[in-house]
């Protein structure tokens, strides 16, 4: 299928001297979600705008539908934008807020009021027709500036880190309404964001970003799962870190030592040879307290540093081969409580869950 | 506490009145308001410096004599008189007279004699000296020109001159004042220089003036004060000029400026001192010095006003800078007096109101 | 809630039964005493100088003391006089004494002034007669008043003197709208060639407004371009923008005089580009022209900086977002950012407008005739013709005009609507 919008071999510079985009390439196929994921900084927010029109590609193509739209000013592209801080316009009404898309481009009175209801009604604010931006909530104010951003069916609907500004609570509620708002009309979505949470909740696929460079791109869950290198596993979902040195290498197998003497199976993802140096990954809830004696190829010895009760599971950090900062995630199946600061215990985890990557 | 507080309090009045006391024995602050300019410096140099050489006293000029009377007002309403000595023309001395703003004065008992004995009120010009008011100079409003704006042939010498656009042509400064324009406009237009006051008296003399100003109006910028109309000959923005003739001959002699003075229908009257009420004690002795024979006549060595007092007429001689005769520049030098008129200041205290805004209304339209 | 439930509602008491209110009151004392120890000093300077003062100019633009004060004898012998014929020797006596009197005090002059405000030749004939009046040594009176002048045999003068004994008059606000009272004292235009406030205030007007317009047009672009530009630059530029803050009006003002004169720069520039012929010279000052030119040139920070404030505060999301809805570049300025700045150019409007309104000094320079405002005449009346009270009743009207300004502004734009930073 050929892919409905295109990044290709996108870099940025704004002083001549440094890039804060290098070489992004994204394909976005028809209907789909892409995140932008990534810390401040990191380009993503720039890529976004670059989408827009707001800000020109200092080399490389965008494409929408085909065709390319460098040269494209933003209000000829028909793309939906939700912004960080909704950008609701203060001095309409939420009805002229919506209407106003539609009015530039010449829709009959009827039609408008027609498409602003249904608008409305999606973001379930029926009735707040007449009400100013200021006399809502932010929760509402953004449901309106989504509304505002698809009322006039937009291609393509880009979005700016929108749920930054509420909290906790409301901002899950809203990544729903909106994954589900996405699926209703299958229009395709640019989202951007810096928390892997929302990311790994909404997307269809995610690119990781860091420092300019799309560090992977891949589904939510593989990119959880597997990492392809040290800052995706340690920026996306929590992680256990090792550093050592390859000391045996086979095709589905090696061997790192770390701190000095400890040896830990684990596979290869990103090492090459002998005395490479890496970082091992191993995600907190994969690990096992008091295994039962050879059913893990790495079982080490622990003391607990101290064990926090999370309710639905338990965080019990140890220390084990010179990390002392290991985290254990143990689902609160009952009578495993019994775990005291201090007390000596055995940890284990497979060779598949201990992933050799880059240094 | 409380008594220490009293002692340091009463000692500090004490060396506050002490040396208040010192300084009126040894010497005095004198504000003296003027018209600045030139004509501050003709008084400073032929008044204030021996004035102040002689007794210490210090003397402070300010430039507000265009607005003294509506100053003399503000400052006996707030009951806070700061002027000592004010220089005046006499209908606005009528003004303050009447309004008891300042003091009568007996002119023989506080001006000193001629040196050859004639009392002051035969020595000064017929009529000069009023109830309030001591004249120093004769001074006469004017057209000055540029003679450079006219050819050598064809030189303006008349009134009738200035109204007469088709053979001089450019622009022609005038106060912002009906005084002096309706005058002029009057006898340029034919009336003999002694009916002017009569015919002004008259609505139809009124119309009259104001006609022959509308022959001109368009050709007219306004001025305000004393030291724009020698700037505006200077600059070439215009070709004749009202004026104070002692600024125009200051211009053309101290500054070399091709101005040219038309004395045909002269404008003349006086300028004298007034004291503010209450301040008579403080200037006696300043007055004295400074209205006697020879202070008049050494103040003509500076400006080419003439003096009011007929003993020093006789005294006056060169320019003090360039040794220019002074007595052809005068006012009063014959040929120049021939057709002069004498301002009509009982006129001008009964209409000046209305005449002024009947001519704010016609600058406007 | 209404009236009634107001009425019905408990009073809210704390747990020691007292009030809640006077609770309140009580904690929050000391916290308003300083608030407003903190404010004293400003409120006394506001209070003495500017409450006192237009106080004092409005109680000026209608009083009138002379006449009432110094001639209190003659008020009251004509008191009961039919306004038709000449008073009887009773008026004329107290006349005399009158005048003697207020001759030896000194304070008939100001009577004769303000008479001959309303009459030329009062002045001369009030001075002449009471400095003769002191000769009558008795009477019949009447006889040797009118010897003395025959106006006063003039019912006019004697109308004029009882209209003018009030101690209170509209006589300047007449004065000030160019009417005035006739003979009979009933209220009539002044004759045509003595009208010439009503005009001046609407050029004031009218030229304010202008000039307002001029300074939102040329500072608006200049306002965005500093609310938009990099900070590095828009500090160079603001200080460009409060340059002539620091430079002394007269400086600015004669400057513009060397600049516009016909003899001046920009002339000689166009003459000598060849543009116009030397004698066909430009009048660019001395008119309307040169006090627009140069309030403008004076006024425009107090446009500019309001502006500024205003679209500092207007992220630029909003214009993006505009874009990225389908508006043209032009579209979203005039749908999303204009309105937005609304306030702004209320605030620097309202400011630049009453500022111009109530310059003088400028216009006086620079005005020459036909671009001078009713402030040159509040200023002339109050040095040059010393009419105090008409210089207050224009003044005073001045006052009310602004007033009734910001009350249209208000009901119309609301002042809360104004940002001034």
């Amino acid at each position: 299928m050929e892919p409905f919008a295109q990044f290709k071999n996108v870099q940025k510079s704004y002083d001549g001297e440094t890039l804060v985009v290098k070489d992004f390439n994204l394909d976005i196929s028809p209907g789909e979600f892409v995140t932008l994921l990534g810390p401040s900084g990191s380009g993503k927010t720039t890529c976004l705008m670059m989408m827009a029109g707001f800000e020109t590609p200092t080399h490389g193509e965008i494409l929408l539908q085909g065709s390319p739209i460098n040269s494209l000013p933003p209000h000829k592209r028909g793309i939906g934008m939700v912004f960080q801080n909704y950008a609701l316009f203060p001095h309409m009404s939420i009805a002229e807020n919506l209407a106003f898309p539609l009015e530039v481009r010449g829709l009959s009175k009827a039609e408008t009021e027609e498409k602003v209801a249904k608008a409305l009604s999606m973001v379930q604010l029926t009735g707040f027709e007449g009400r100013r931006p200021a006399q809502l909530s932010g929760g509402q104010q953004q449901r309106v500036a989504l509304a505002r951003a698809l009322v006039f069916d937009p291609k393509l609907v880009l979005m700016d880190e929108p749920l930054g500004a509420l909290d906790k609570n409301l901002r899950e509620e809203m990544q729903l309404e909106i994954k589900h708002i996405h699926e209703q009309l299958n229009v395709p979505m640019i989202y951007v964001t810096h928390d892997q949470a929302e990311a790994l909740t909404m997307s269809d696929r995610i690119a990781v970003f860091n420092d300019g460079v799309v560090q992977q791109l891949a589904t939510p869950d593989v990119l959880y799962e597997a990492p392809e290198n040290a800052f995706v596993a340690q920026f996306v979902g929590e992680n256990n870190r090792f550093i050592g040195d390859v000391v045996s290498l086979d095709a589905d197998r090696c061997q790192v030592k770390v701190n000095g003497d400890s040896v830990i199976d684990c596979l290869p993802v990103a090492v090459t040879e002998n005395g490479n140096h890496s970082t091992l990954s191993i995600r907190p809830e994969r690990v096992v307290i008091n295994p039962d004696e050879g059913s893990f190829p790495n079982i080490f010895e622990a003391e607990v540093k101290d064990v926090i009760y999370l309710g639905d599971h338990l965080r019990t950090r140890v220390s084990v081969c010179g990390n002392g900062d290991f985290v254990v995630k143990t689902p609160n199946a009952g009578g495993n409580g019994a775990l005291k600061r201090g007390q000596k215990v055995r940890v284990g985890w497979s060779l598949t869950d201990c992933r050799a990557l880059d240094a | 506490m409380k008594s220490m507080k009293l002692t340091t309090g009463k000692t500090l009045a004490g060396i506050v009145g002490l040396s208040l006391a010192a300084a009126a024995a040894q010497a005095d602050t004198l504000n003296i308001v003027s018209w600045g300019g030139a004509y501050t410096a003709s008084q400073q140099k032929a008044y204030h410096e021996p004035w102040m050489e002689q007794t210490g006293d210090e003397i402070v000029n300010i430039d507000r004599s265009a607005n003294g009377l509506a100053g003399l007002r503000a400052q006996a309403q707030a009951g806070n008189i700061t002027w000592d000595l004010v220089d005046m023309l006499p209908a606005n001395a009528m003004i303050a007279c009447d309004e008891g703003l300042i003091e009568p004065i007996d002119h023989d008992t506080l001006l000193k004699a001629a040196p050859d004995g004639t009392p002051p009120t035969e020595d000064f010009i017929d009529g000069s000296l009023t109830e309030c008011f001591i004249p120093q100079i004769v001074y006469s409003n004017v057209i000055g020109f540029n003679s450079d704006a006219f050819p050598e042939d064809n030189q303006p010498f008349l009134m009738e001159d200035v109204f007469d656009v088709e053979n001089f042509p450019g622009k022609r400064a005038l106060q912002k004042a009906p005084i002096n324009n309706l005058e002029w406009a009057l006898v340029a237009d034919g009336v003999p220089v002694e009916d002017v006051y009569d015919v002004l008296e008259t609505e139809e003399g009124v119309q009259r003036a104001f006609a022959k100003l509308d022959t001109i109006k368009d050709h007219v910028i306004w001025w305000e004060e004393g030291a724009q109309p020698p700037q505006l000959l200077a600059d070439g923005e215009v070709a004749f000029a009202s004026a104070y003739n002692g600024r125009l001959f200051n211009a053309a002699v101290n500054e070399g400026q091709p101005f040219e003075i038309i004395w045909d229908n002269q404008v003349f009257e006086l300028d004298g001192w007034v004291v503010p009420v209450g301040k008579m004690d403080k200037v006696r002795d300043y007055l004295e010095f400074a209205t006697d024979t020879q202070r008049l006549a050494d103040q003509a060595k500076y400006i080419s006003y003439g003096p009011a007092r007929e003993s020093s007429a006789a005294r006056v001689s060169t320019h003090a800078e360039t040794g220019v005769d002074m007595k052809p520049h005068m006012p009063t030098y014959g040929p120049n007096f021939a057709t002069a008129i004498q301002k009509n200041d009982a006129f001008w205290a009964d209409y000046g109101d209305e005449l002024s805004q009947r001519f704010n209304a016609w600058l406007a339209r | 809630m209404t009236q009634n439930d107001m009425g019905q509602a408990p009073v809210l008491t704390t747990a020691d039964g007292l009030p809640l209110k006077t609770s309140l009151m009580r904690t929050t004392r000391r916290h308003r005493i300083r608030a407003f120890l903190l404010v004293a000093p400003l409120l006394l300077f506001l209070v003495v100088a500017f409450v006192l003062p237009i106080l004092d100019m409005l109680k000026r633009s209608i009083e009138n003391p002379e006449v009432h004060n110094h001639m209190s004898r003659t008020v009251e012998a004509l008191e009961g006089w039919d306004g038709e014929s000449i008073p009887d020797e009773p008026v004329f006596a107290a006349l005399v004494q009158d005048l003697v009197e207020g001759g030896e005090a000194r304070t008939i002059g100001t009577v004769a002034s303000r008479l001959n405000y309303e009459a030329s030749g009062m002045r001369s004939l009030i001075m002449k007669t009471s400095r003769r009046a002191g000769r009558i040594e008795e009477g019949p009176y009447k006889a040797a008043v009118i010897d003395i002048d025959e106006d006063w045999a003039d019912v006019d003068t004697w109308r004029l003197i009882e209209r003018e004994s009030d101690p209170f008059t509209l006589s300047y606000y007449l004065s000030a709208v160019d009417m005035r009272y006739d003979a009979e004292g009933n209220i009539v235009d002044q004759p045509d060639y003595l009208k010439i406030h009503n005009a001046l205030f609407i050029r004031t007007f009218w030229m304010s407004a202008a000039i307002t317009g001029l300074c939102l047009v040329l500072g608006y672009p200049i306002a965005f371009l500093l609310a938009n530009t990099p900070l590095r630059y828009s500090n160079l530029l603001m200080i460009l923008v409060l340059l002539p803050f620091w430079t002394s009006l007269l400086v600015r003002t004669t400057t513009w005089i060397a600049i516009l004169q016909q003899q001046g720069v920009l002339n000689d520039l166009l003459v000598g580009i060849g543009l116009i012929s030397t004698d066909n010279r430009l009048q660019m000052i001395y008119n309307k022209t040169g006090t627009m030119v140069a309030m403008t040139h004076i006024l425009l920070p107090f446009m500019i900086l309001p502006l500024y404030s205003v679209m500092k505060t207007i992220p630029p999301h909003y214009m993006h977002a505009a874009r990225s809805l389908g508006a043209r570049p032009f579209l979203a300025f005039r749908r999303v950012y204009f309105p937005l700045t609304i306030p702004g150019i209320g605030a620097g409007s309202i400011l630049v407008f009453i500022l111009s309104i109530g310059y003088y000094i400028t216009p006086a320079l620079v005005g020459g005739q036909s671009g001078i405002f009713i402030t040159n005449f509040i200023a002339y009346h109050m040095q040059t013709s010393l009419n105090w009270g008409l210089a207050a009743a224009i003044a005073s009207i001045l006052l009310f005009v602004v007033i009734a300004f910001y009350l249209v502004y208000n009901r119309v734009i609301g002042v809360d609507n104004v940002k001034l930073g």
